[in-house]
């Protein structure tokens, strides 16, 4: 996995599932669902976030309901990366576990929107491109390295699943 | 140093002696919680894919309650294919339409203490009362439980929260929630929140789980009461008989806490929560006066047999006002079946409560009781973050069923003990 590079796009602290992934759109489709994406709190991100953007966020980013579609809404808009001062504990599990590197940044209120990020989520190293500031950041954690890497869960269990059968 | 209850529990389902917060270990799931929501739907297509069946069927028990009943072609697909693959697996535990899951699972007696459990959806540490460690996860997660039976776990620091005294009449056990979310913060990842003190040993199970429910707002991994003989009863309530061994499942008197905190009951008046967290909350004479279009008495932490007999209690010889609609889903069809024997639904019909199918309903704007723009909700559900019951523009106030009753009946928010003095 190497270095992520896109534009950020900057939230508050505590923002919630029901937020990322209204209600309303439960039984819809992915592509349906991901559409109201952060709509509640800024309407236009869902229809102008960029395929590598990286999200960046306060703390406790994903607070609330354990809905996968929340990580999944920014996986179908190919969110790169998601930055955050904390996490809420299922949201963070849930986009590890659909491979986005989800990193803890206590630096984000140092973010810009529209800032370009790099971010290397084995080395862990955050650059500002646009105000040329490094950050160094804790890099995956070991446990979960294979499995991000590998791109998921999915992909980890079929690895998982071919070893025990062999 | 002694340990907590939930690292004895978590070192029991990782095969050690032992386990240290921050400490990574795989545990062993003694029982999975699915629901129609991120149940099979979400699970049975990966299962699909990976070519793999689950890995005990008797491990896991499988509820609809966020799709039910059908309202349209969608949540009938969603039941069906939640239907057919119970039988494609043999799932013996099914509770079709029987209410909400954490509620019926509880009414079931499968929750015991010194229990690993896993559920399906944030609000699962609601069987922490019951003290076993029961943590909710994605549907994603699950696959990989139902796959292989394990789950990995950081082990996480154990916060205690000691309540002494009694509540005033009009009090429950929602106030400590909504008070401890504003004390304590929404942000309690890699923590486990433990309630105790002898206001918790005189509450009933029905209350206990909303302290336990509502670890999921104050973000915790979840909540653990450890068992009493209230704990054991309820069990046998359930048809069951709990282990010997059940009363063991205690902390130790020297566990190294992260925290303690001590509250008092005493002095402890009715709390809501504004919009749009439920950590935007204060004393209910704080928001005393704001109108309000729809009270909801609902969801798996705020209509439970208790729940309804607090609001009955509050609407005997009185009516919900005019321009205010009183909405009430029972938790579970055992809760209305109950609610029906003892004379309390009487009552809510006669006030002029609306009646709703038991499930998640409207609390997730799911179900019947979704909110239209600029419409003003006092409701005795768990969450009131922006779009949760419908409309964007909606507004939620959370109270314990008590206040949700006072301001059904007075169309404004109201000091329940007003009303009940």
């Amino acid at each position: 996995m190497s270095a992520l590079t896109g534009q950020a796009w900057v939230f508050g602290a505590d923002v919630n599932t029901d937020v990322m992934a209204p209600g309303l759109y439960f039984k819809a489709p992915i592509a349906e669902m991901a559409r109201h994406c952060m709509e509640a709190i800024d309407p236009g991100f869902a229809a102008n976030v960029q395929p590598g953007d990286i999200v960046v966020a306060g703390k406790n980013f994903g607070v609330g309901s354990a809905r996968e579609q929340a990580p999944m809404a920014f996986k179908h808009l190919g969110v790169g990366a998601i930055i955050a001062g904390s996490f809420g504990r299922i949201f963070y599990r849930n986009a590890l576990n659909f491979g986005i590197p989800t990193l803890i940044f206590p630096e984000a209120a140092q973010i810009s929107r529209g800032d370009r990020l790099q971010v290397d989520p084995i080395a862990g190293v955050v650059e500002n491109l646009s105000a040329e500031q490094r950050y160094t950041i804790a890099a995956l954690p070991e446990h979960l390295m294979a499995m991000v890497t590998s791109g998921g869960l999915m992909p980890y269990l079929k690895q998982r699943l071919a070893q025990d059968t062999n | 140093m002694g340990f907590s209850l939930q690292q004895k529990i978590l070192a029991r389902a990782a095969g050690q002696d032992s386990v240290t917060p921050g400490e990574i270990v795989t545990c062993k799931v003694d029982l999975a919680m699915l629901l129609d929501s991120g149940g099979p739907r979400r699970i049975w297509p990966r299962l699909k894919e990976l070519g793999v069946g689950v890995w005990d069927p008797d491990k896991i028990v499988i509820m609809t309650d966020h799709f039910t009943p059908a309202v349209d072609a969608e949540s009938a697909a969603i039941l069906k294919l939640t239907r057919e693959f119970v039988a494609e697996f043999k799932i013996r535990n099914f509770f079709d339409m029987q209410g909400i899951g954490h509620v019926v699972l509880a009414e079931q007696g499968f929750v015991q203490p010194g229990m690993f459990l896993c559920g399906g959806d944030s609000h699962s540490c609601n069987g922490g009362a019951y003290g076993c460690y029961m943590a909710g996860f994605g549907a994603i997660e699950m696959t990989g439980v139902v796959v292989t039976g394990e789950i990995w776990i950081q082990v996480p620091e154990t916060i205690r929260v000691n309540w002494s005294g009694q509540f005033a009449h009009g009090v429950a056990a929602k106030d400590i929630m909504l008070l401890l979310c504003r004390e304590l913060g929404i942000d309690n990842a890699f923590r486990v929140i433990e309630y105790g003190g002898d206001t918790i040993a005189a509450m009933p199970m029905n209350e206990r789980v909303v302290l336990t429910n509502m670890a999921a707002e104050l973000g915790a991994e979840t909540g653990i009461i450890e068992p009493d003989d209230t704990t054991l009863a309820a069990i046998r309530t359930a048809g069951r008989e709990p282990e010997p061994d059940a009363l063991q499942w205690r902390s130790d008197p020297d566990t190294n806490y992260l925290a303690v905190h001590a509250f008092d009951a005493d002095s402890l008046e009715p709390q809501v929560a504004a919009p749009h967290s439920p950590d935007n909350s204060g004393a209910v004479a704080d928001f005393a006066g704001v109108n309000v279009d729809q009270a909801y008495i609902g969801a798996c932490v705020g209509a439970k047999l208790t729940d309804l007999q607090m609001v009955a209690e509050v609407l005997q010889g009185r009516t919900v006002a005019a321009g205010t609609r009183l909405l009430v889903a029972p938790a579970s069809q055992k809760v209305l079946r109950d609610a029906t024997a003892d004379g309390t639904l009487e009552i809510l019909t006669e006030a002029g409560a609306y009646l709703l199918p038991t499930g998640c309903g409207a609390c997730a704007a799911l179900g019947a009781g979704i909110l239209a723009e600029d419409e003003v909700c006092i409701s005795s559900t768990n969450r009131n973050f922006k779009g949760r019951m419908g409309a964007n523009s909606a507004e939620v106030y959370l109270g314990s069923p008590y206040t949700v009753a006072a301001s059904a009946v007075a169309g404004r928010i109201t000091d329940p003990r007003e009303l009940l003095a």
